[in-house]
């Protein structure tokens, strides 16, 4: 399929590190289109979607993604996450979008106090959002996590209000799959390394797919993701293009 | 007007970085902490002499941006 009039807009803070590699794993290994967009735009440009690539923005000061919530393109962005725009938030992103409260829930220091960076296993626990159309009931995927706070945290109520709606898309999980204890790297709650709102268009996930979107990378798994939400997109156009001819 | 803003961790919320403190303060013999809790103070200069305006500012900062109501609690004081 043809992606290239897909429009995908890269949030950059001063601090954002994988704005590159998410461009290029956007261009370059599939083929879509990307801008970057600069913290202080206050109106987004005409885009399919938005990531907020993962980094250290405003040098994690305060909390993670505490300052760079109050962007003047955060607002954008949460007026285009309301419209139903896809909003894909890695890493940093994810804490980002917490803070802003396009998510719930916060992010605490890793368990371990540690900066982790390595591969992990997760499973895949919701494959009917738009980020994970390509993805297999129950799959595993091999994914790098980089972080010192992926210690995921809410109230007990919220938590259970996010089982209930399936709004946990990724657990960490062993090789084959089993959710334990020791295969959570930071100690995030029921192991959770990514979710989304309860509509669905918005996602935060710990691991990096951009730095997994290639074999030459030892690693192709992460491409699924951008491969499913470009999908998404390009249905989307195709469904607005019947209705406008009809 | 000179105002300080402390911000802890709720009870109940895991605090690795207390528990480090912890075992590093047991490691130089001091056996009888029983528990530590890492927060954060933050002093702020402010331009009002109103007290008032100054205790309704910090409320809403600390609700804004310098507490996380989902995980901390924020507590502040002001120092003529």
């Amino acid at each position: 399929m043809n992606h290239s009039a897909i429009r995908i807009g890269i949030l950059v803070f001063p601090g954002s590190n994988c704005d590159q590699d998410c461009h290029y794993a956007i261009t370059q290994v599939l083929g879509a289109s990307a801008e970057f967009v600069w913290h202080k735009t206050e109106t987004l440009p005409s885009l399919d979607a938005v990531v907020i690539p993962g980094g250290f923005s405003y040098g994690d000061y305060l909390r993670t993604g505490s300052i760079a919530r109050f962007s003047p393109v955060m607002a954008a962005v949460a007026r285009f996450a309301k419209d139903g725009g896809l909003v894909l938030g890695i890493c940093n992103g994810f804490q980002i979008l917490l803070e802003a409260g396009l998510l719930p829930g916060v992010m605490l220091r890793n368990h371990s106090l540690s900066f982790i960076c390595k591969d992990v296993h997760v499973w895949v626990d919701n494959t009917a959002t738009p980020f994970t159309g390509r993805l297999k009931p129950d799959q595993v995927l091999r994914l790098p996590i980089a972080h010192a706070e992926g210690n995921y945290y809410t109230d007990q109520r919220t938590l259970a209000s996010l089982n209930a709606q399936h709004q946990v898309v990724f657990r960490y999980c062993t090789p084959d799959g089993r959710i334990i204890p020791d295969a959570n790297p930071n100690g995030s709650l029921n192991s959770i390394a990514g979710l989304s709102n309860s509509r669905g268009n918005v996602l935060g996930m710990m691991p990096h797919p951009e730095r997994s979107a290639e074999a030459i990378l030892g690693n192709a798994a992460g491409r699924l993701i951008f491969q499913s939400m470009l999908d998404s997109l390009q249905t989307a156009r195709l469904s607005m293009k019947a209705a406008v001819q009809a | 007007m000179k105002a300080r803003v402390y911000v802890t961790l709720k009870r109940g919320i895991l605090d690795p970085q207390g528990q480090a403190v912890l075992h590093a303060l047991g490691s130089l013999g001091y056996s009888g902490v029983k528990d530590v809790r890492v927060g954060k103070l933050i002093e702020l200069e402010l331009e009002t002499s109103d007290r008032p305006k100054a205790e309704a500012d910090l409320k809403t900062m600390g609700e804004r941006l310098l507490a996380n109501p989902v995980i901390e609690d924020y507590r502040f004081e002001i120092l003529e």
